[in-house]
C-alpha cells in the first residue's frame, strides 16, 4: 500500500527533482567518474575494480550519512509543511527515503559505469565482478541513507546530529576492522572463527566487503574479517549467509527509520 | 471547530503544555498570544498532528486528531518562515501540493484560490528556483500555499513576519475577507497591533495553560487598557500576583 500509493510517488517525484539538481550530487557523480577513469587509465579493468571496491566501501557510507543528514536538516521545515497535508507519516517517509537514496545510488552507478563503457573495459570476464561492485554500492547506499533518517530523529541539536553521523561512519568504515585485528591478536590462540563470523555480520560495511571478496574472488582485498570469512566459507553457503545478513541490514535501518519518523515531534 | 481537552506535552524536564482545555469557534479569527516558550507553537503543531501530545485529546470538526490524516485536507497551514527545497521553483512547489491533494480537493472549491498570487504580484517569481527568491517573497509563497485549497480552517504562525507593509496589508485584507466568508483562523503573532486589527477572540497562554479566553472587545473593556499589548501585560502582571 505505502510504496505504490499516490502521495508517496508524488513526494518522490519532486524530491528526485530537488536532489537531482543539487550541486553535491553532481560532484558525487563526477568523483566516481574521475576516480574510475583514472584507475582504468593506470591499470587494467581487474585492478581498477579492486581499488574501486575499497573506495566504494569507504566513500559510500560517508556520503550517504553526511548528505542524508544535511539534506534532512535542510528539509525539516518542508517536512513539517508536508506533514500538515492529508498524508500519513509512512507515506511521507517512504517518499523521502526513496527520493534521497535513489539519486545517490544512481549517481554512483552512473559514475562508475560510464568510464567503464568509454574505456570499453568491461570485457565479459569482468562483467559479473562489475555488477557485484555496483550491487554492493547500491546496497550500502540504501543502508546508510536509512541510518541518516535514524540519526536525524536522534537529537534536536544540529551539530550533534552531524557528529553522530561522522562517528557512525568512523566506527563502521574505519575503526571496526582495526578493532577486529586487535581481537584476533589477543585471542589468536583460541578457535575464534565462529565469534569472528558474528563480529563480521554485526557491521554492514564488513559484510559488504566480504560479499565483494567472495564474489570477485579477490583474496587480496583488504580486511582481516574478510580473510577469516573466506577461509571459513568458500562457495555458495558463505555468499548465501552474507546476503541474508545484508538483507537484514537493509531492512532493519529502514524500519528503524520509519519507527523514529512516526514517533518524532516536528 | 476545534475542541481541546487536557492537552499535555513535555520535552524532557520542560513542561510546555500542562492540561490545556480550549474551544475554538468557527468563523472567527482566534489569536493565540503569550510570552515566548509558553507553548503557542506546540499547541498549533499538536492540532496539525506534528507533535504527539503526552495526554489529552484534540478534535477538529469532531474528528479526533491522530486517528486519520484526512482531516488535514480541510486545513491550510502557514508555518513560521519555512525553508523550502532550494532547487525547486515556486510553481513546482504549488504543483506538488496540487498533486498531493489531487484526489482530496475541498468540496465546493472547484478552482484553486490563487488570488494571493495576483495580489502579491508573484506570477513572474514563480518560475525561479526558491533559493534565488528573497525572504519576503518566500513568505508570500508560504501564504499562497496555505490559502491554495480554500480550506475551512487556516492556521497561521507569525504570518506577516518578513512581509513589507504593503504586502502585509494585502494579506490582512485577505484574512478578514475570508473570515467574513465563513472561514476559521487560528493566528499566532508577536505583533500586538496586528492582532488587534485581525482578532475576534484572544487566547492568552501562560505556563502551558489557557489564562484568558474571550472576545477581544471584552478583554479591552475588562482590562481598561489602551491597546492589546498593554492588556496582555496587565493579564501577565495579574497572573504573577
Amino acid at each position: 500500500m505505502s510504496i505504490g500509493s499516490r502521495p508517496t510517488l508524488k513526494i518522490m517525484k519532486y524530491e528526485l527533482r530537488d536532489v537531482g539538481r543539487s550541486r553535491w550530487l553532481i560532484a558525487y557523480t563526477l568523483f566516481f567518474a574521475i576516480v574510475t577513469d583514472a584507475l582504468l587509465r593506470f591499470g587494467g579493468g581487474g585492478k581498477a575494480l579492486v581499488s574501486l571496491a575499497s573506495v566504494t566501501l569507504f566513500i559510500i557510507p560517508l556520503v550517504a550519512l553526511v548528505f542524508g543528514t544535511v539534506f534532512l536538516d535542510n528539509a525539516r521545515d518542508f517536512i513539517e509543511l508536508l506533514l500538515a497535508q492529508p498524508i500519513t507519516r509512512r507515506q511521507l517517509y517512504t517518499g523521502l527515503y526513496l527520493g534521497l537514496s535513489l539519486p545517490l545510488a544512481a549517481a554512483f552507478v552512473a559514475g562508475v559505469t560510464v568510464p567503464f563503457a568509454l574505456h570499453r573495459a568491461a570485457d565479459p570476464t569482468l562483467r559479473a565482478s562489475l555488477a557485484a561492485l555496483l550491487a554492493t554500492g547500491v546496497t550500502l547506499t540504501f543502508v546508510f541513507t536509512a541510518f541518516a533518517f535514524v540519526i536525524s530523529a536522534w537529537s534536536e541539536d544540529r551539530l550533534r546530529r552531524m557528529g553522530t553521523a561522522i562517528a557512525v561512519w568512523l566506527f563502521l568504515a574505519v575503526l571496526y576492522d582495526g578493532l577486529v585485528l586487535v581481537l584476533v591478536m589477543l585471542f589468536g590462540d583460541y578457535p575464534i572463527e565462529r565469534p569472528m563470523l558474528a563480529v563480521m555480520v554485526a557491521n554492514p560495511v564488513d559484510l559488504a566487503r566480504v560479499l565483494l571478496l567472495l564474489q570477485l574472488d579477490m583474496s587480496a582485498l583488504m580486511g582481516y574479517t574478510g580473510a577469516a570469512f573466506q577461509q571459513f566459507f568458500s562457495g555458495g553457503k558463505g555468499i548465501a549467509i552474507a546476503s541474508l545478513a545484508l538483507a537484514f541490514w537493509v531492512a532493519a535501518p529502514i524500519l528503524l527509520g520509519l519507527r523514529s519518523f512516526r514517533k518524532r515531534d516536528f | 471547530m476545534i475542541s481541546i481537552t487536557g492537552l499535555a506535552k513535555r520535552y524532557g524536564a520542560n513542561e510546555v503544555l500542562s492540561g490545556l482545555d480550549l474551544e475554538i469557534a468557527r468563523g472567527r479569527v482566534t489569536a493565540i498570544v503569550g510570552p515566548n516558550g509558553t507553548g503557542k507553537t506546540t499547541l498549533i503543531k499538536a492540532i496539525l498532528g506534528l507533535v504527539h501530545p503526552d495526554a489529552g485529546t484534540i478534535a477538529v470538526d469532531g474528528v479526533r486528531v491522530g486517528d486519520d490524516c484526512a482531516y488535514r485536507a480541510r486545513i491550510g497551514y502557514m508555518p513560521q518562515i519555512p525553508r523550502f527545497p532550494q532547487n525547486l521553483t515556486g510553481a513546482e512547489l504549488l504543483a506538488m501540493l496540487h498533486d498531493m491533494r489531487g484526489g482530496r480537493a475541498m468540496p465546493g472549491a472547484e478552482a484553486a484560490d490563487e488570488q494571493l498570487v495576483e495580489r502579491f504580484q508573484l506570477a513572474t517569481q514563480l518560475g525561479k528556483p526558491v533559493r534565488t527568491l528573497s525572504g519576503g517573497t518566500q513568505q508570500k509563497l508560504n501564504a499562497v500555499m496555505a490559502f491554495l485549497f480554500s480550506p475551512g480552517l487556516l492556521i497561521l504562525d507569525e504570518p506577516t513576519a518578513g512581509l513589507d507593509p504593503a504586502s502585509s496589508g494585502v494579506f490582512k485584507d485577505k484574512i478578514l475577507a475570508d473570515r467574513d466568508a465563513g472561514r476559521t483562523f487560528v493566528l499566532s503573532s508577536h505583533f500586538m497591533n496586528e492582532l488587534e486589527e485581525l482578532a475576534d477572540d484572544v487566547v492568552f497562554l501562560h505556563e502551558g495553560k489557557v489564562r484568558y479566553h474571550g472576545a477581544l472587545a471584552e478583554l479591552m473593556r475588562n482590562t481598561r487598557q489602551a491597546n492589546l499589548g498593554r492588556a496582555i501585560s496587565y493579564l501577565m502582571m495579574k497572573g504573577a500576583a
